[in-house]
């Protein structure tokens, strides 16, 4: 038995151009023409064409990017907004979380803003008041139910409303993005509930960014683009397919990021060697920079990975290589080539170079390059900044970049510190541990 | 009209939220507000005694049946507290989509809810002016006649006029954001064209029948003047001019209500 079905279902918006705001309602009067002035004069896609059928029972997922359509679909299933064209059929009741606290009135108190929301959501008086006790309970707000509204914290203002609508008992459940918004005890509460509502076989449509959370509890998922669905099908499949879109994306955007870097480079002048060994530059002021007078010039550092393409996002695991092209304008002795790695946030994660390493510097002349291979690069989420420098082995700099070259570390996994260092659970046979996929 | 039928069930299943709504509205006006439901009967009574103060001892009333200021005040009393219901409840109306637009954006429930709770909040504003009025007319030694239990059928034509009035504007300020600023003056216009603080038995008006008639024209003169036949002279009203503004007021809320459900699908978008 199907949940809800949608047939080339599109939802189109109307956008009413600055012009016709101007339009006064004398004129729409007097030319008679007030429903044909309402005409929209462009139109936007935001749901198009979809067909879906979500089975009674199921946990379904709905991810993207924003715009993409997610909210707007779940909007038309919750009847708030009207399809354009195609059908859609709802069977069961609904209760969509789509804003926690929607209507609340600030001025009243808690317990009258249950009533009043309860209502709003399909609730009998009876209902609510039988479920009262439970709604505040499940809040933790026996304390302030009494209060105005107005002087809830967002916190409490969000749980209360999250506890309202999941106390509405409905046989279809839509979640949009609601939990992002949540603490650290109450986020694992609500998924608690959602969880519970599963195993009680309601149907679920949930939409969300927390591609774990989505990969973990949905049966099925559809990703969204474009107002279309570009893919649909088990999870993991499909959150990976979406993931790797997101990084194509991420590749385009650093690329250009890294031209804009390069243009500011040029534009800096070179001669500035700093005062001292090490340049004394605070931790927040770690802009993009270069210094040196280029005895021996970096000209270019490319990032690649281990099948030698070039690239701007990693995997935690994989290998990047570093390559220096490196130009000496006469030949030398004294040089050394170096590394360091910076978060966004200006931590030194890790730094080396070729003499700390105990190559000895012979000579250098003309042209080549140099490659630094990091066989896995195992760093947490996020994007990170590279020094890179060729210099003295007193610490005169020929060539320094600080912050001119960035990488993407994308990683799902949600672990914290700045290194993934490599490692391995082992229980013993009284510990018994199952992998979530 | 099936849609009409449908709409008008579909708000009926709401009823226990504009019931809730309403009284939301009335604990949450005054809130914080040092004489709290108080305000309710100064609003009025302040208005009245400025009105009656210019125009009852300055400008003396030009209506042979209106003796005493005193009794002019009390004639002004009985319109002045209908119209503050009628208008207040067309500027609220104005806003209310507007205000409420997370409701309307986030929450299935038929948007009419929300001018109807305007309507009928300040309806029992309204309501609680009466008992001052009353008392009022104790004291002038004018008490109310066995008329007065006709005023049930006047508020009924107020309440559909007054209802498809507020239909209207909350539909179209979504649209025409010019409204707002039209209706004050509409408002003030309206008010001096409606028999609230002359009577239409003053000389001028009897000498010259073209004012009647645009009087006349004017479905607020029927409305207020029931108020008056009523409360202050003690008599029936006149029903076939009442009657006619009923059916012109049904018309009207039925017109009114086609073009909110028409308008409808365009809430969600544009408040």
């Amino acid at each position: 038995m199907a949940a809800i079905v949608l047939e080339d279902v599109s939802r189109v918006y109307q956008k009413y151009s600055a012009k016709h705001r101007f339009q006064t309602f004398k004129s729409a009067i007097v030319k008679g023409d007030l429903f044909r002035s309402l005409r929209p004069d462009e139109l936007v896609t935001a749901v198009d064409g979809v067909s879906l059928t979500i089975e009674k029972g199921e946990t379904f997922g709905l991810i993207g990017e924003n715009g993409s359509g997610k909210s707007t679909l779940l909007k038309l299933v919750a009847g708030i907004a009207k399809p354009s064209s195609g059908r859609l059929a709802v069977d069961g009741k609904i209760s969509a979380l789509i804003e926690l606290g929607a209507g609340f009135h600030p001025e009243i108190s808690g317990r009258e803003n249950v009533f009043i929301n309860g209502i709003m959501l399909g609730l009998t008086k009876k209902e609510i008041a039988r479920k009262f006790d439970g709604i505040v309970r499940f809040a933790e707000l026996e304390e302030f139910i009494d209060a105005p509204v107005k002087t809830y914290s967002s916190g409490m203002y969000m749980r209360l409303g999250f506890s309202i609508a999941i106390n509405v008992n409905p046989e279809i459940l839509l979640v949009d993005e609601v939990l992002a918004v949540g603490d650290a005890s109450f986020v694992p509460k609500c998924l608690d509930r959602i969880d519970d509502f599963r195993r009680r076989k309601k149907t679920i449509l949930f939409v969300s960014h927390d591609l774990a959370t989505v990969g973990k509890i949905c049966d099925r998922v559809a990703w969204m683009k474009d107002g279309k669905v570009r893919m649909l099908g088990e999870p993991k499949r499909v959150v990976d397919a979406y993931l790797q879109d997101v990084v194509g994306k991420q590749e385009e955007e650093f690329a250009e990021r890294q031209e804009a870097a390069a243009v500011v480079a040029r534009e800096a002048p070179t001669d500035v060697p700093p005062e001292g060994i090490v340049p004394t530059v605070s931790e927040d002021e770690r802009r993009e920079q270069r210094w040196g007078k280029r005895e021996i010039e970096i000209r270019k550092v490319i990032l690649r990975n281990a099948a030698g393409e070039e690239k701007h996002v990693f995997h935690p695991g994989e290998s990047l290589l570093i390559e220096m092209d490196v130009a000496a304008r006469e030949p030398n002795t004294d040089f050394v080539f170096g590394i360091g790695v910076f978060t966004s946030m200006g931590v030194f994660c890790y730094g080396t170079n070729t003499s700390l390493e105990d190559y000895e510097p012979v000579s250098i002349s003309g042209e080549g390059i140099v490659t630094c291979r990091i066989e896995r690069i195992d760093l947490i989420n996020g994007t990170y900044y590279l020094d890179i420098a060729v210099h003295k082995r007193d610490g005169y700099p020929y060539d320094y970049h600080r912050n001119l070259t960035t990488f993407f570390v994308s990683s799902t996994l949600r672990d914290e510190g700045i290194v993934r260092l490599p490692h391995a659970w082992e229980f013993p046979a009284s510990v018994k541990m199952r992998k979530l996929e | 009209m099936d849609r009409l039928v449908r709409n008008l069930k579909e708000v009926y299943k709401f009823r226990v939220l504009v019931q809730n709504l309403v009284s939301r509205e009335l604990k949450a006006r005054y809130r914080g507000t040092v004489l709290g439901f108080i305000w309710s009967f100064v609003n009025p009574l302040l208005l009245m005694v400025v009105y009656t103060f210019v125009f009852g001892f300055i400008l003396k009333p030009k209506d042979l049946t209106i003796g005493t200021s005193w009794e002019y005040a009390l004639f002004l009393f009985c319109g002045l507290l209908p119209w503050i219901w009628f208008s207040s409840s067309s500027i609220e109306s104005a806003n209310t989509l507007m205000i409420n637009g997370n409701l309307i954006k986030k929450i299935l429930f038929p948007a009419e809810v929300l001018p109807i709770v305007v309507v009928t909040s300040n309806f029992i504003h309204f309501c609680f002016g009466l008992p001052i009025l009353f008392i009022f007319m104790l004291v002038l030694g004018k008490p109310p006649t066995l008329f007065a239990l006709f005023l049930p059928v006047v508020l009924l034509v107020q309440f559909v006029f007054s209802l498809a009035f507020s239909l209207l504007l909350s539909a179209l300020t979504v649209h025409f954001r010019d409204i707002k600023d039209i209706l004050g003056n509409l408002l003030t216009f309206w008010f001096f064209t409606t028999p609230i603080i002359y009577s239409l038995r003053s000389e001028p008006i009897l000498k010259y029948p073209i004012l009647q008639t645009i009087l006349d024209l004017n479905p607020m003169t029927h409305i207020i003047e029931g108020y008056h036949s009523c409360l202050f002279y003690g008599s029936l009203f006149h029903w076939k001019k009442l009657g006619v503004t009923l059916l012109v007021s049904l018309v009207f809320f039925i017109a009114a209500y086609a073009v909110f459900d028409r308008l409808r699908d365009s809430f969600p978008e544009e408040v």
